[in-house]
Parts: structure tokens; C-alpha cells; sequence
């Protein structure tokens, strides 16, 4: 054989196994993917479930196995907005407002009160940090009743303030926590330098450390939102009047009416109601990234 | 512009003491480093003159005045840190502009100021650019700018070369000195780089365990080291160190013969005589010694050579480089008494009385 002939051969023979190993790699990856969409339509099966049933008619729901309606009922929607004595846009208000004050008041105290944990030097700073840190174990039904004794002398009953107030004196723990640990890796040269430049404690804080630390804050924005809007118990501990329900609070009301459940319409307002916290996760997301975007100390 | 006077200064935390009773002068306009190795109390001295950190004891004084109650930002002083600390999230321009903002200076000023740092620098076209952006030696201009803009009667820089490389280094050495010239404001500068003390320092306080062990020109400090540490951490390749004993007015080293020495007015029986690389000579000198070459550093403008002495010691000659040595090849070496510095039982230096009488 000729020395022409021998590589000619010698390319095929690798031009072949390139092949089987394209081959081989495409399967495997078609696999994984098999496994990791039917994992996935797993998890999301409540989800299709809650979807499809919002526009299915009334004894299809609990009668028919498929996902897919017999018919759809768009109206589930519209029936389902003023299906209660108060329309739902009451109560997308409602939750807005308490959503909304909820989380500037969570940003704006839990970021204090972290800064100071985080960079301030004060008495009895680390006996604080722990007490404050022990209140994370501490379950919500614990304090429930004593707290609902307090806001009650107060005569905050039947109003927003037992959800709202509190968040503007930093009682979530949990955030003051991440906060803390977030400013923490912040470099204490840049604390420094400002200082050298004139800032005040609070000026530190305003403009460099709450800048920087836009991946934390938006963290906490997106818990604190999600956790408010989907928040029962306190709702329904505080709030009496049908007209301050929030969406959560208004949703269990299609459940309580008698004679003839509406189920249709309790889940197509109950899809409605995750509306919000979706959009506000992309919104915040794209925060988080651009939050690590900006903060290159290196 | 402003001197600076240091009285019994001492930092503690708890019961660990940082600096003991420090007495320092500064003067106005002088190029002061603070030299020693790591954990001496250079730094954490800087901190206190510019007020990051408190003063346990003693007085510091800027111009006149005592500002030992005085935050940081009324010192009327700048600082360049290591890590050059610029805000990540602002741009060049605005990191320079930041404090005179904050200090509420007429936005004319502040961009006169900016523009005129920004010029001395040659960081004009980064101004737009946030701090990611930059190499090391960009950031390091903008955290002099940054100084600079302020225009301060103090400078403090805080290891500012030690995250450049080797070539930039250098470079920046060579600037921070003509901006020095330029100024002319007083600037303290800490390092543990003597290379950077030696060339940059009006004069250098040299540091040990929070007390100063040395303070002087650079020349005086070469030439005239008062203790063995101070011979030991100036000049580089290191001093040569000989523990003597001394009886008729004799030296007698290990491995050396014995030769005379100066009239020196001590009566210790133990001295340590240190002689630099560059005062050792290959084949001659007053005293000679054999010895076997150990290792050969070829450094292009001289060779550095280790040789053993037959007592085991291992002395450093630094050669011109001609003499083509190689590890195992015997070797004579020597030099003259009258090059060498004496230290007394204590370490302490000892100035001979009549430098004549070393001559045999």
C-alpha cells in the first residue's frame, strides 16, 4: 500500500469513530433531557393541573382524569372576578398595598439594621446579633396570640398596620441575617476611604454599601414579596372587613359560599393571583444580575 | 502642607500592645517611610495618623494641632490603600469627585480639581469607565488621583505598589516620586519594600515590635546603622554578620584569622562585626580567608556568591561578575576592617574612636 493510500485509510478509520462518538454523545444528552422533562412534568403537574382546571366546566374538575377540558370556560375568569360580594380588584389593591409597604419597609430597616450588625461598633453588639438571630427559631404560632394581644390594646385590629408596620422595624430576621452577611464581604478599605472622604456612618451606607449590595437587597425584595402576597394566616387573623381582604383571603371566600361551589372560578383567580409574583420574579431577577454585574471589587 | 508630630503614641488592643511610646517629627514637606517587617505596627501607625483607628495613648498632631479627637474626614488628608478601595459602582470621574462633593465644594471647583488630577495622571480617557475596567496600574492612578483631587496638607499611602507586578512597580516608584517633587506636600508611606524606602524617602523610620529602631536618611540608615536589626533589614543582597570575641584588642571569628581592632571604647568581650556583600573582595583584602563556593547567583551587573568558610558560616560576596566561580571551587576572600560596622553585646552600634588605628 502506498503511503497516500495508508492515510486515506487512517482518516476514514478516525472520521468513523468521530462519528460513533457524535452519535454516542447525542444520545446521552437525548436521555438526559427525557429524564430531566418528565422530572419536570412532575413538578409542574399541580401547576398544569390548577391551569387546566381553571377552565374546565364545574363536574368535569374532580370527574375527568385528562388535563385537557371538554370545553373551555373563559368565563371562569370574568365569573370569577366579581363572583364575591367585593370585585377582585379590591383586593389586587388590597394586596398591592400591603405588599408593596411590606417590602420597602423590610429593604429599608433590615438593610439599617444589618449595616449597623455589619459595620458598626456598639455595646452589646454581638449579644444583640445573637438574640436577634435566636427569633429566627422561634415558630410565627408562638407569638401569634401575644401578638395579636398587643395589636389588639393598640386598636390596630380590622387595619394594614399589624402587617405593614412591623416590617418597618426590621422583625424579619432572616433578612437582617443576609444582609449582614452580605456587607460583611464587602471590603472594609472601602468603608475607609469614604470615611477619609468625608461620609458619614449614614452616607457609607447610602451611598456605598446599599449600591453594592443590590444582590442581597433584590434577594430580599423577592422573598419578602412572594411571602407577603401569598400570606394567610396573618391576613386572616387581622383583617375582618370583606372590603381590606387580600387576594389570598378573598380566594377562600368561594370555598365558604353555600349552595353551589365554585370551583372554576376560585382557580382561575387562584392562576390570576400567581400573575404578580411571576412578573416580580423576572422584574427582580434581572436586579440580582445586574446587582453582581456591577459589583466588581477585584 | 503640614509637619506632623507624633508624643508617647501607643496603641493597644486589650492587653496586646501594637506601639509603645512612639516620639516622631515629620516635616512639612518631607517624604517620610515607615519600614519594617510585617507586624511591626507600620500600618496600623499610618491608621492612627489618618484616624482610622483610635490612639490609646499619647498625642498625634498635625501642623499644631492635636487631632486625636478629629474623625478622618477633618484631618484635611488623603490616603491611597493597598487595595486602592475605589467604589466599584461609580465611575472614575465620579470616584474622584465623590469627596469634594461630599465636602459640598462649588461644582466649578470640584470639576476644575477632577479635570486637573485627571491631567497630571494621564487618566483622561478613563474617566467614564467604572474601576472593573481597569488594569492594576490604571486603578492605581486613580486611587492617587483620588488623593490628589483633595488637595490635602498630609498624603498617606498605605502599601500602595504591593499589587502591581515587578516592571509596573517600578514605574510607578519612579512616578509617585515626581509627583512627590510636584507637590511637594508631606507624604508618609508605609512598605515592607526597602527597595521603595531606599529610592523614595526623604528619610525612613525603620519599625520593630512598635518601637522605631532607626530613624535617618537613606544613606545614613545604609551607612550607619544603629542596631544589628537595622544593618540586617536595610541593603539588599543581606550584611554579612560575624560573631567576634574579643581579647587584646583582637577580633577572633570562626574561621578567619585573628586581626586587630579599632580603638572601639567597649568593654564587651562579644561583638558582632558586619561587613555588605559589596565590601568583601574576591582573592584580596587586610583579612583573608579560604572558603568554598556554594552557590553562584548571576545577576548580569554582578554575581553574588555564597561561599562556606571553614567554620561552616556562610558569607555573601557580590562580585562584578568577571571571575568565573562555580559551586565546589575554593575560593579566597577578604576585606578591610575599616569597612566593617561593630555592634556591641546589645546590638547596639559602636563608632570607632580613631578609625587610623585599624591600619596594622
Amino acid at each position: 500500500m502506498t503511503l497516500a493510500h495508508e492515510m486515506e485509510e487512517a482518516a476514514r478509520v478516525a472520521h468513523e469513530l468521530r462519528v460513533k462518538r457524535d452519535q454516542r454523545a447525542r444520545m446521552g444528552r437525548l436521555l438526559k433531557h427525557l429524564f430531566l422533562i418528565s422530572v419536570s412534568i412532575v413538578m409542574l403537574y399541580p401547576l398544569l393541573w390548577l391551569l387546566a382546571s381553571s377552565l374546565k366546566p364545574e363536574n368535569d374538575i374532580f370527574g375527568s382524569l385528562t388535563l385537557w377540558p371538554t370545553e373551555f370556560q373563559w368565563h371562569n375568569y370574568v365569573d370569577g372576578w366579581h363572583g364575591l360580594p367585593v370585585s377582585f380588584t379590591t383586593f389586587y389593591i388590597n394586596s398591592t398595598i400591603v405588599t408593596v409597604l411590606s417590602v420597602i419597609g423590610n429593604l429599608i430597616s433590615c438593610s439599617f439594621a444589618a449595616y449597623a450588625f455589619a459595620r458598626l461598633q456598639f455595646t452589646g453588639r454581638t449579644f444583640l446579633f445573637g438574640l436577634m438571630m435566636m427569633t429566627l427559631m422561634i415558630p410565627y404560632h408562638v407569638v401569634l396570640i401575644p401578638q395579636y394581644v398587643q395589636f389588639l390594646r393598640l386598636g390596630w385590629v380590622d387595619t394594614y398596620l399589624p402587617l405593614v408596620v412591623p416590617r418597618f422595624l426590621a422583625s424579619d430576621a432572616f433578612f437582617i441575617f443576609l444582609m449582614v452577611q452580605f456587607f460583611r464581604q464587602l471590603p472594609r478599605e472601602l468603608d475607609e476611604a469614604a470615611m477619609i472622604d468625608g461620609c458619614s456612618p449614614f452616607k457609607i451606607y447610602w451611598a456605598i454599601i446599599l449600591p453594592l449590595s443590590l444582590p442581597a437587597l433584590g434577594t430580599a425584595a423577592i422573598f419578602s414579596l412572594i411571602w407577603t402576597w401569598e400570606d394567610f394566616l396573618a391576613p386572616l387573623i387581622y383583617l375582618n372587613d370583606i372590603k381590606s381582604y387580600t387576594v389570598p383571603l378573598a380566594l377562600r371566600l368561594f370555598l365558604d359560599q353555600e349552595g353551589q361551589s365554585s370551583y372554576g372560578q376560585m382557580f382561575a383567580m387562584s392562576v390570576l393571583s400567581l400573575v404578580p409574583v411571576v412578573i416580580a420574579f423576572i422584574m427582580f431577577q434581572k436586579l440580582i444580575v445586574r446587582g453582581i454585574a456591577t459589583s466588581g471589587m477585584k | 502642607m503640614a509637619g506632623l508630630t507624633l508624643r508617647n503614641v501607643g496603641k493597644r488592643y486589650g492587653a496586646l500592645s501594637i506601639i509603645q511610646g512612639l516620639n516622631l517629627d515629620i516635616h512639612d514637606g518631607e517624604f517620610l517611610v515607615l519600614v519594617g517587617p510585617s507586624g511591626c505596627g507600620k500600618s496600623t501607625l499610618l491608621r492612627m495618623i489618618a484616624g482610622l483607628e483610635d490612639i490609646s495613648e499619647g498625642t498625634v498632631a498635625i501642623g499644631n494641632k492635636i487631632v486625636n479627637d478629629l474623625p478622618a474626614s477633618k484631618r484635611e488628608l488623603s490616603m491611597v490603600f493597598q487595595s486602592y478601595a475605589l467604589y466599584p459602582h461609580m465611575s472614575v470621574a465620579k470616584n474622584l469627585a465623590f469627596g469634594l462633593q461630599n465636602f459640598k465644594m462649588p461644582k466649578a471647583e470640584v470639576d476644575r480639581r477632577v479635570a486637573e488630577a485627571a491631567r497630571i495622571l494621564q487618566i483622561e480617557k478613563l474617566m467614564d469607565r467604572k474601576p472593573r475596567q481597569l488594569s492594576g496600574g490604571q486603578k492605581q492612578r486613580v486611587a492617587i488621583g483620588r488623593a490628589i483631587v483633595r488637595e490635602p496638607k498630609l498624603f498617606l499611602f498605605d502599601e500602595p505598589l504591593s499589587n502591581l507586578d515587578a516592571e509596573l512597580r517600578v514605574q510607578m516608584r519612579a512616578e509617585l516620586a515626581s509627583l512627590y517633587t510636584r507637590l511637594g506636600t508631606t507624604m508618609i508611606y508605609v512598605t515592607h519594600d526597602q527597595v521603595e524606602a531606599m529610592t523614595m524617602a526623604s528619610r525612613i523610620v525603620v519599625l520593630r515590635g512598635g518601637k522605631i529602631e532607626q530613624v535617618g536618611t537613606p544613606q545614613e540608615l545604609y551607612e550607619k546603622p544603629q542596631n544589628l536589626f537595622v544593618a540586617g533589614f536595610i541593603g539588599s543582597p543581606k550584611i554579612n554578620m560575624l560573631k567576634a570575641k574579643v581579647s587584646d584588642n583582637q577580633a577572633v571569628v570562626d574561621g578567619l584569622p585573628a586581626f586587630a581592632l579599632p580603638t572601639l571604647g567597649t568593654t564587651d568581650q562579644e561583638l558582632t562585626l558586619c561587613v555588605r556583600p559589596g565590601s568583601v573582595r574576591i582573592g584580596s583584602g587586610k583579612v583573608t580567608a579560604e572558603g568554598t563556593v556554594k552557590l553562584v547567583e548571576y545577576l548580569g551587573n554582578e554575581t553574588l556568591m555564597h561561599v562556606t568558610l571553614s567554620s561552616g558560616q556562610v558569607l555573601l560576596v557580590s562580585d562584578n561578575g568577571k571571575v568565573g566561580y562555580r559551586t565546589g571551587d575554593p575560593v579566597t576572600i577578604g576585606f578591610d576592617p575599616f569597612d566593617l560596622h561593630y555592634f556591641n553585646a546589645a546590638g547596639q552600634r559602636i563608632e570607632p574612636i580613631e578609625n587610623e588605628g585599624i591600619i596594622q
